[in-house]
């Protein structure tokens, strides 16, 4: 019976070569995959044992931190303030809602896990961070404040971005919430299924709204550094001209005779950039849009499931872009025909005007800080791309003061400052009479330190110009002060 | 050296490993080492020096290696649950003297396992009443879907423990029986060597009690650590592959058909494919325990998290890993220990396992060789079932982890069954010390 058993044995081996297996798959070789599955609570147990960084503003304002909670745990506290940076801020609740926002976003950071050598050492030496480290913001509070004040329950969003660096200094949406109250699920559900208000999207990132004439920057940067047209070129602005088909009317039908493209964006004239579009072609729109970031995920410090692509949309909601795709031209030049853009995407094209013709990466947070206030990372600016030369940014800026100077873009103006901007009404609903009203701008216009986008969700009558103008004005003050 | 000298010695880095264990534990809880877990130390080597005395004077030619890597597997469960428990650490510890008292009681009042023979048809019907008992109504007990423990008062015990050592002992003594008829009234049909008829009915009864233990009793670990028993037993006894290999066709094909057709077998096969399931996961007795034991493991890595340091309960709600104690255990050791943990814990038992078939191998008659056999081959498909459920390589189904898991029946039953092991080795090696 000997040989029997010796063979059993051997079964036996295998059976317990399949165990060995079987642990490492889920040790080692599965193990990611098991710790990313969104039912694995681990890590988020494990980050209540860590007092968490503190969120702050540029200014220093607490927004976040954690305090000492049940057994070893840290819970999170919101500070009054927070409300008002309620999207870019985001949440922390895990045990309850999950995370969102730059909460989310700096996670790591926030809960001290920093890269993958630090966590391999960790691994062996067994140990875990106790303390994270906190995140400073670019986010300037008052700006913010003022935003949320001039869009005074009007449901809508201001972002303001320096040109220069990508810094975000207002990233605001309105309606809001308040992150501490986020604590109770039932608020939270609450706020999430109300679909009128929608109070947890945050506007200036995840909402996609036609930009109507602001897009005409990006039409008139197109034009001018391709070397199809100056910004003296004269071209026919009477009312209405047949487009793909259609009449295009403009603004009140007013018509005008032949313009200079400087005359024609002053007063908005939707004929003379609707031939500008159809005569650069598509593949010369696609091309300007695609260098100012359409079609892309904006490159911002912020959960990508936050954040939407700008771009034409066909009717089945996918981004489509002009090139050989028989769109409208003539239309999306002045922001229509299905061409939809997040706030944030407004901003991005006037700071890269203002820059020069530098597009740059929107930044957030500023710095990552230990507990003793030592800086641990510096979040450097980061450029995207060069959207246009230097000479385009002078002479499209020059056309976007007159904007401001003397056309529809008045209500922007400051004193004793230049600022270049662009109105935006586009209708949404013509027989309800219902639009969507912007403004982008940047000021200083010889030396940018500010680049916005405003918007006005849907609103009843007025003009962007009346509207949207007079929000970018004192968000623009209190940021230039 | 000794057989008992080597034994002695072996006992010595047990002890140091309780000691240190505890000590970790202690450590990551109270930052401070307590003399406390030297007290353990010391209270579990006298134990263990108590039992080798036991050997000593009744068994003095036994297998020394079984001993020690059973107390290195016994001391290691006490700090896991410790770990886990120290309520329940306390009474796993009074329930390891138990079992040494009975392990004790066992080698001394039984003195020659080849005496057990003589009540097999006893021993066999107190099994299958033993096993039967979780589903008497008042007594009998479900836990997780499974009927597999019994109330009695104040002590709950599973008596599948004891039945699996009544059942092998049963199959020992009745192959030893009929394995020259089993082997000569073999005939050829079509390429395959089948068992003569008359003898096919005790053998399609055990296949018969199996699927009954998993319809009945609805645990499919058992029925697969009880028919692989079997399996192994009768494919020992004739040297026939076909007998085990139609054995195991018998059982893949009772399993496959309970599988798709009864409802919790159904629901049991369903979790073990795709745990991550929302509805499975969500459902009581569903995947989440199967889920959350693979998190566990993931969490581990290489190295683990190390002593105390993984993540067992929620500041608030349910444990995160359900049956930690118990089923899961195996996942808290991964987690805690990491795969270099795991895989040192297999290397015990395999090695456990490689002297019980050492002992069969030694062993002069057949019924000492089928018992041994049987014995090990049970002990290594339980070990096997578990640790298979918990790293999803089969469906998770409740059996302890021998000698580790939380469970006064899993400790006495085992305890009983090196025991024997222990008898039949010290009868072996006498004999061949004698032949010398």
């Amino acid at each position: 019976m000997n040989a029997p058993i010796i063979r059993l044995f051997v079964v036996f081996m295998v059976l317990f070569a399949g165990l060995v297996g079987a642990t490492s798959w889920w040790t080692v070789l599965a193990a990611d995959s098991a710790q990313d599955n969104p039912k694995n609570q681990r890590d988020l147990l494990r980050s209540l044992e860590v007092r968490r960084g503190a969120i702050t503003s540029a200014g220093g304002t607490e927004l976040a931190r954690s305090v000492e909670g049940p057994g070893d745990t840290f819970a999170r506290e919101y500070a009054p303030e927070a409300e008002s940076v309620s999207h870019l801020l985001g949440y922390s609740y895990p045990l309850g809602i999950g995370d969102a926002g730059t909460e989310r976003f700096r996670a790591d950071a926030l809960s001290g896990v920093s890269d993958g050598l630090d966590t391999l050492f960790e691994q062996i030496a067994g140990g875990r961070p106790d303390v994270g480290d906190d995140v400073r913001t670019n986010v300037d509070l008052d700006a913010q404040r003022v935003a949320i004040q001039q869009l005074g329950g009007r449901k809508g969003a201001v972002v303001a971005l320096e040109p220069d660096t990508g810094r975000v200094r207002v990233m605001a949406s309105v309606p809001g919430y308040d992150p501490a109250a986020l604590e109770d699920d039932d608020v939270y559900s609450d706020l999430a299924t109300d679909d009128e208000n929608s109070p947890l999207v945050n506007r200036a990132t995840q909402s996609l709204y036609p930009p109507g004439s602001t897009f005409k920057v990006l039409t008139a940067v197109a034009a001018i550094d391709s070397g199809e047209f100056t910004p003296d070129s004269v071209l026919d602005g009477s009312s209405p001209q047949t487009v793909s088909a259609t009449p295009l009317s403009n603004f009140g039908g007013q018509s005008f005779g032949p313009v200079t493209l400087t005359q024609a964006l002053t007063d908005s004239v939707n004929t003379v950039w609707a031939e500008v579009g159809v005569r650069l072609g598509d593949e010369t729109m696609t091309e300007y849009m695609e260098r100012f970031g359409l079609y892309e995920e904006p490159p911002i410090d912020y959960p990508a499931g936050q954040v939407d692509v700008s771009g034409a949309y066909d009717e089945d909601g996918e981004p489509v872009k002009p090139t050989g795709a028989g769109l409208d031209l003539g239309r999306i030049a002045i922001g229509q025909a299905g061409l939809l853009t997040t706030p944030l995407q407004m901003a991005m094209i006037a700071s890269a005007v203002g820059n020069d013709g530098v597009l740059m990466e929107p930044r957030i947070a500023r710095e990552i800080t230990d507990r003793d206030g030592r800086t641990v990372d510096e979040i450097e600016p980061e450029r995207v791309r060069r959207v246009m030369s230097e000479k385009t940014a002078q002479q499209v800026t020059d056309m976007m003061r007159n904007v401001v100077d003397s056309g529809s873009g008045a209500a922007a103006a400051l004193e004793g400052t230049g600022v270049a901007g662009k109105t935006g009404t586009a209708e949404i609903d013509v027989q309800n009479n219902i639009n969507q009203l912007w403004f982008i701008a940047f000021a200083p216009s010889d030396d940018p330190e500010v680049a916005i986008a405003v918007t006005v969700e849907r609103a009843v009558g007025g003009q962007g110009g009346q509207v949207a103008a007079p929000i970018a004005r004192a968000v623009l003050e209190s940021l230039l002060d | 050296m000794t057989e008992r000298n080597r034994e002695l010695f072996a006992l010595i880095p047990a002890s140091l490993l309780v000691t240190a264990g505890f000590a970790a534990v202690f450590i990551q809880r109270d930052d401070a080492v307590s003399d406390v877990s030297l007290t353990y130390g010391a209270v579990f080597l006298a134990l263990c020096v108590a039992v080798h005395i036991v050997l000593r004077l009744k068994l003095p030619n036994a297998d020394p290696y079984l001993f020690p890597l059973v107390a290195v597997l016994a001391c290691f469960g006490l700090v896991m649950i410790y770990r886990i428990d120290d309520t329940l650490a306390r009474e796993q510890a009074q329930w390891f003297v138990v079992g040494l008292v009975a392990f004790a009681a066992t080698v001394i009042g039984l003195g020659d396992h080849r005496k057990l023979e003589r009540y097999r048809y006893v021993i066999a019907l107190t099994g299958i009443v033993l096993l039967l008992l979780p589903r008497v109504p008042g007594i009998g007990q479900q836990v997780n879907g499974a009927y597999l423990s019994v109330n009695l008062g104040p002590v709950s015990f599973q008596p599948s423990e004891l039945a699996k050592i009544a059942i092998v002992v049963f199959l020992a003594s009745y192959l030893r029986d009929t394995r020259q008829m089993l082997v000569q009234g073999a005939r050829r049909v079509g390429g395959v060597t089948l068992p003569p008829i008359k003898h096919l009915g005790p053998l399609l009864a055990v296949w018969g009690l199996a699927m009954l233990l998993l319809v009945f009793i609805r645990d499919l670990g058992s029925s697969l650590m009880f028919f692989g028993g079997f399996l192994a037993l009768i494919y020992v006894a004739t040297n026939r592959l076909s007998f085990a290999a139609i054995g195991l066709a018998l059982f893949a094909g009772g399993t496959w058909f309970f599988a798709s057709t009864v409802g919790h077998v159904q629901d049991r096969v369903a979790t073990w494919r795709d745990p991550f399931d929302d509805r499975l996961y969500d459902q009581a007795g569903g995947s989440y325990q199967i889920a959350q034991a693979i998190f566990a493991q993931a969490d581990g890595g290489l190295f683990g998290e190390g002593f105390a340091q993984s993540v067992l309960n929620p500041p608030e709600g349910p444990p995160l890993l359900p049956a930690a104690d118990t089923d899961l255990i195996y996942a808290v050791i991964t987690n805690e220990l990491g795969l270099f943990g795991a895989v040192a814990l297999l290397c015990i038992y395999l090695l456990v396992v490689e002297r019980g078939f050492k002992t069969a191998l030694l062993a002069t008659d057949s019924f000492s060789k089928l018992l041994a056999t049987g014995l090990t081959a049970v002990f290594a498909l339980q070990v096997f079932v578990i640790v298979g459920g918990v790293t999803k390589l089969i469906p998770l189904t409740g059996v302890t982890l021998p000698f580790i898991s939380y469970g006064g029946s899993s400790i006495v039953a085992n305890f009983i069954l090196l025991a024997l092991l222990l008898l039949i080795s010290e009868r072996a090696r006498a004999e061949a010390k004698e032949a010398r």
